[in-house]
């Protein structure tokens, strides 16, 4: 496929102390390609007073004592960093498998959704399995994790109402993305599972287990394994398996 | 070790230092001081570091005592009404508190927030690397949650015991909030100039809707020119956010790591503390400044809290209560719901 050489990103200010670099305006695998380019690059060789990077979709934000590091002299890192040679996709390029437990309690909205789908709810939960998911970004709250790459059939928006507070680690489906739930709290997604896996863990050496940029893929789990992987994971230990993508 | 004794705490009343920072890429909250500048004053006053862990005083105030050991502690922040075993004190001063001593602080002329600094910082159990709370994910302070009655607060040794007591002189403190400064964007091309314009002269409400997430504005309808969901993008404590309905939000310290509704404009750094100390029913307008200009007003504090905080002695001018009430100056009183 030929694509047209990409627009340069726009340079916009939030305030005197961070600086967005946005690719675009939309949800694109493409746009969130070039930001996860500039996150890699500037995390790799970070100017002095640079703070914080947050990627997201479309853009990157960040994060800069502007008394240690000129704004001009920020735009020429970041448009030095685009123009070099083509770093890697992410940080750390990983697949991971996460399992996921479709079944009552845990898969509360499935029927729900599938019958807005015009699907059954173990159609629903064999597709959702079988997609091939990328870690967009996290926002929100503490691990809460963005997935790009629904399957198709699974595309639906948000509940036009919030529905009353899930579990933590509800893996969650609406406005045709996917997302995994750290905390619990109402939300105006579909609840299609729940994963044993702690997205995040402040006692254990990695709080957070995926970067933006990383690759999911769910693994369906019965109840038992459900309750045999969770108390796994409240000793600390990760119940997801990572593999070099 | 010493400790400061909660004897009595309002709603409202947290841990914060400097704030959890590193970990907004992941989804967590900031949080920190919601007048960021305040909070280092009471700190930088004792010698500590800017963001050292304080306690964030909210209007529902708070009253403290030294356990065991005398502490040197720092107030600075809105005109609280201070108290020391009942002698009225200055907002912003530094002072001794033996044990036995009660300091308390209550709501007072204006403000919304007062930092209660402690020299060495407050010690407890960081999560993430910081002690800031944050209530909605339970992280920070004693537990993740608010200080109550009788909490007891380790505190770490101090470098510098000798702070100078008095009266805290900072002029930088003193922050009508009538007018709020801000950079346009990141997406004042979301709105045409009629409602960038009408945005600026407001005049805007503080609605007593805010809380440490968000500061709510009430007045004049804006209206987007290209929509109003925008994929949720990353934000700034200060952003400005024009949701559907018109009515601005300002996200504060508790704020979400990003945001979906398109930003017209951002409060400058050194104008934080400003609007957090607005309280509800003010009214505020906003008015533009170039990068540059935020960052001068931005040096312009890093340089006070570099240099030594000055610090006057207190002249003997207040009288307490008690010494009042002991004089017998109020002879002629009248108990209103007893007239005889």
């Amino acid at each position: 496929m030929s694509r047209d050489a990409p627009a340069a990103p726009t340079f916009l200010d939030a305030g005197e102390s961070a600086l967005v670099v946005e690719f675009g305006r939309s949800v694109d695998p493409a746009l969130s390609d070039r930001v996860l380019a500039l996150d890699a690059a500037l995390a790799a060789d970070p100017p002095e007073g640079l703070r914080e990077l947050v990627p997201t979709y479309r853009s990157l934000m960040i994060h800069y004592d502007p008394l240690r590091l000129d704004r001009a002299r920020l735009i020429a890192k970041v448009e030095a960093a685009l123009s070099g040679p083509a770093p890697v996709a992410s940080r750390s390029g990983a697949l991971w498998t996460l399992p996921c437990c479709y079944a009552l309690p845990h898969g509360e909205d499935l029927a729900e959704m599938a019958g807005l789908l015009g699907l059954t709810a173990d159609r629903a939960a064999q597709l959702h399995a079988a997609g091939r998911y990328r870690v967009y970004m996290y926002g929100f709250s503490p691990g809460f994790t963005y997935l790009g790459g629904l399957p198709e059939p699974l595309a639906i928006s948000r509940r036009p109402r919030p529905r009353p507070p899930h579990d933590s680690r509800a893996v969650l489906v609406g406005g045709g993305l996917c997302a995994v739930a750290h905390f619990a709290m109402p939300t105006g997604w579909y609840v299609v599972g729940r994963t044993p896996e702690r997205l995040y863990a402040p006692e254990r050496s990695s709080a957070f287990l995926f970067e933006p940029g990383n690759e999911l893929a769910f693994e369906a789990i019965d109840t038992e394994t459900f309750a045999a992987l969770q108390a796994r994971a409240e000793t600390g230990e990760v119940v997801a398996r990572r593999e070099p993508a | 070790m010493t400790a400061l004794r909660i004897l009595s705490a309002g709603p409202g009343v947290t841990v914060q230092d400097g704030g959890r920072h590193g970990y907004l890429r992941y989804g967590v909250t900031v949080a920190g001081p919601m007048d960021p500048f305040a909070h280092a004053v009471a700190n930088r006053a004792l010698g500590n570091a800017a963001g050292a862990a304080a306690i964030e005083v909210s209007p529902g105030g708070v009253e403290v005592a030294a356990e065991e050991q005398p502490l040197t502690v720092a107030l600075a922040g809105g005109s609280f009404r201070v108290t020391l075993d009942g002698e009225v004190q200055p907002a912003n001063l530094v002072l001794r508190l033996e044990p036995g001593a009660t300091l308390r602080l209550r709501a007072g002329d204006g403000g919304m927030w007062a930092y209660l600094a402690v020299a060495g910082g407050l010690d407890l159990p960081p999560v993430l690397g910081s002690q800031a709370t944050h209530l909605r994910t339970g992280m920070g302070g004693p537990g993740g949650r608010m200080l109550r009655d009788g909490d007891r607060l380790p505190v770490a040794p101090a470098a510098d015991a000798g702070a100078a007591t008095g009266e805290i002189v900072a002029p930088l403190l003193d922050r009508p909030p009538n007018l709020v400064r801000v950079l346009p964007g990141p997406q004042d091309d979301y709105f045409g100039p009629e409602a960038f314009a009408a945005f600026l002269a407001g005049p805007w409400r503080i609605s007593e809707r805010g809380d440490r997430m968000a500061c709510f504005l009430e007045g004049p309808v804006l209206t987007h020119r290209l929509g109003f969901n925008i994929p949720s993008d990353g934000v700034v404590m200060g952003a400005i956010q024009i949701p559907g309905e018109g009515q601005p939000i300002v996200l504060m310290a508790d704020r979400q790591s990003t945001g979906g509704y398109p930003k017209i404009a951002t409060v400058i750094s050194a104008d934080l503390g400003r609007l957090a100390q607005a309280r509800p029913g003010t009214r505020i307008g906003f008015q533009c400044v170039t990068h540059a200009e935020a960052v001068r007003a931005l040096a312009a504090e890093r340089a006070f809290l570099a240099g030594p905080i000055p610090v006057e002695p207190l002249r003997r001018s207040a009288f307490s209560a008690e010494f009042l009430l002991a004089r017998n100056l109020v002879d002629g009183w009248i108990d209103g719901l007893r007239p005889d």
